[in-house]
């Protein structure tokens, strides 16, 4: 009877720590999202300010774009590639070869360019912002600045998103040129068709409205991924294992938010056009 | 307790008093590390804080320009409130405090040359670019670094890190002094020039510190006065003989070790 209830007090005293546990993660999880939004809101106040870094948005203008190039051109390239090599067959089936230009232009235009490259540019530039602004915080540069006068949020931040968000774009439309280029190629592998055919009969399928939408969730991709780099480096604790962790959690932290407005980006332009 | 003090009108019109704590209070999740912490550090004084590792040393300077928020108690530098100030006075009060990291804390993107520019562009709007780097260039050789102007931080050593950020802090010629640990890691030869540095910087313009140190050769040549932390308190307060002829343990205890 006494050791029954001894069990059952135990099993009560351990449920209700897991029960303490799990609330203190939810908690941490809940007061994660109102940081979040909080560093949202300096940022953005951060960005309306007088006094622009704009060197320093320069700078980071070329570390973001220029430096991610040659990954763009080669995924860019080899993702042309194997969309026709992989889509032939079904149109050959169908008779519709000279759909293939067209129907792949308007996938990667509209899908995969897009993403892909996002996805991409979160895994390195998301990395690169974290691990950076982790590593500042964890040194006490971050420290360093705003004793100097500096808003570290306006020099550090807000220089990173603004770059992140006019860059992506850019890279986009590089890939998606690029992928087009590589679907040429992979349409000449078997068979030979001339570029300016190709580009033509690429072009009757694609319009305005296709690049448009696209487009315009490719800057929303580039802020997700600014933003999410620069609150994961800047919250990263004390210590060096937390600018790995800071990194990590970037790269994981915006290629789920790549796709989630992807998703709503999609259903956006369902519902309009 | 006031050394090498000219009555110059300049210094005649400073607060008699740069630095006033009262109870401050400080602690991380449940553990206090300040406890009711009063403290004054007066014009054109240097003041050595000793404490061992974990004792609060750090959390102190940094509650006295607010990169920490202090629980409980007041801190007035030169006058002001720092708990009450708003963003833009505060800048202005950061810019006349100096504070070197006990970490060093160099912009590790960015070449030597830039690290001291950062701070000076800032807060020395007015100069010119020529002036800019005459500055730059001085200070540099004052630390002994004029060849590493166009050096990253990391191709330097340890001690020239710690030498280079102690340039960056001075570059803007601060009123208040607060150093992190100058001396730590570095050889006795290095530590004795950093020391000789710190009273250089003192007596060239009348600036008043607070220098956290463990090395007791730094605190011999620098204090005008000591207090040691201990448990969150202020254990000892004195100049330097009177913690040298100190019979309690405790101090005894880390003179010796030290010495
Ligand atoms: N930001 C922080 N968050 C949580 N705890 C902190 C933080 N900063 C300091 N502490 C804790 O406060 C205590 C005092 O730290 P502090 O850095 O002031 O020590 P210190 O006296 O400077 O030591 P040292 O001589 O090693 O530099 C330590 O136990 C430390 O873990
Ligand atoms: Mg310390």
């Amino acid at each position: 009877m006494s050791i029954n209830t001894l069990v059952v007090k135990q099993q009560v005293i351990k449920l209700s720590e897991k029960t303490i546990e799990k609330t203190k993660e939810a908690n941490v999880f809940f007061s994660g999202i109102g940081d979040f939004f909080l560093f949202l809101w300096k940022t953005t106040r951060e960005t309306f300010s007088l006094n622009f870094e704009f060197n320093e948005f320069l700078r980071q203008c070329f570390q973001i774009g220029y430096k991610t190039l040659p990954l763009i051109s080669v995924t860019g390239l080899i993702m042309g590639l194997v969309l026709t090599i992989q889509s032939r067959p079904v149109l050959v089936d169908f008779g519709a070869v000279s759909m293939l230009p067209g129907m792949v232009s308007l996938s990667i235009i509209r899908e995969m360019g897009p993403v892909i490259t996002a996805l991409i540019c979160a895994g390195k530039i998301g990395s690169g912002i974290g691990a950076e602004l982790g590593s500042m915080k964890v040194s006490e540069q971050i420290d360093a600045m705003e004793v100097s006068s500096t808003h570290p949020i306006r020099f550090l931040v807000v220089t990173r998103v603004l770059a992140a968000t006019l860059m992506i774009p850019v890279l986009v439309l590089y890939a998606d040129a690029l992928g087009i280029l590589g679907s040429w190629a992979g349409a000449n592998i078997k068979g030979s068709v001339s570029f300016v055919l190709f580009f033509n009969q690429a072009f009757r399928v694609v319009d305005f409205m296709d690049f448009l939408p696209a487009v315009i969730k490719t800057f929303f991709f580039g802020a997700v991924i600014g933003l999410v780099g620069c609150y994961k480096g800047y919250s990263a604790g004390h210590g060096t294992e937390s600018v790995g962790k800071a990194a990590n959690s970037a790269v994981v932290l915006a290629s789920l938010l790549v796709i989630i407005v992807d998703l709503i980006a999609v259903q956006i332009t369902d519902m309009l056009l | 307790m006031i050394k090498n003090k000219k009555v110059t009108p300049e210094s005649t019109k400073k607060p008699k008093m740069v630095i006033e704590i009262n109870n401050l209070s400080k602690g991380f999740d449940d553990m206090q590390v300040l406890k009711k912490l009063s403290l004054k550090l007066y014009d054109g004084e240097n003041l050595v804080v000793l404490g061992k590792s974990g004792s609060g040393k750090s959390v102190l300077i940094k509650c006295i320009v607010r990169l920490l928020n202090p629980d409980q108690g007041t801190i007035m530098v030169l006058g002001e409130n720092v708990s009450e100030l708003k963003s833009k006075k505060l800048a202005r009060l950061r810019e006349k405090i100096g504070f070197l990291f006990q970490s060093g804390a160099l912009y590790d993107s960015m070449t030597i040359k830039e690290n001291l520019e950062f701070p000076l562009r800032r807060i020395k709007k007015k100069l010119s670019k020529k002036e800019r780097d005459k500055k730059i260039e001085e200070t540099l050789e004052h630390v002994g670094l004029a060849d590493t102007l166009h050096k990253m931080p990391s191709e330097l050593s340890g001690g020239m890190r710690k030498r280079a950020s102690l340039a960056r802090t001075i570059v803007v010629d601060p009123m208040i002094m607060l150093y992190d640990e100058p001396t730590t890691g570095l050889d006795p030869v290095t530590s004795g020039g950093i020391s000789a540095l710190i009273n250089d910087v003192q007596k060239k313009y009348l600036t008043s510190s607070i220098i956290i140190t463990h090395d007791i050769e730094c605190a011999r040549a620098t204090a005008d006065r000591i207090i040691m932390l201990k448990d969150g308190e202020i254990y000892m307060e004195g100049n330097i003989d009177d913690f040298e002829n100190s019979t309690d343990e405790v101090i005894q205890s880390f003179f010796k070790q030290k010495a």
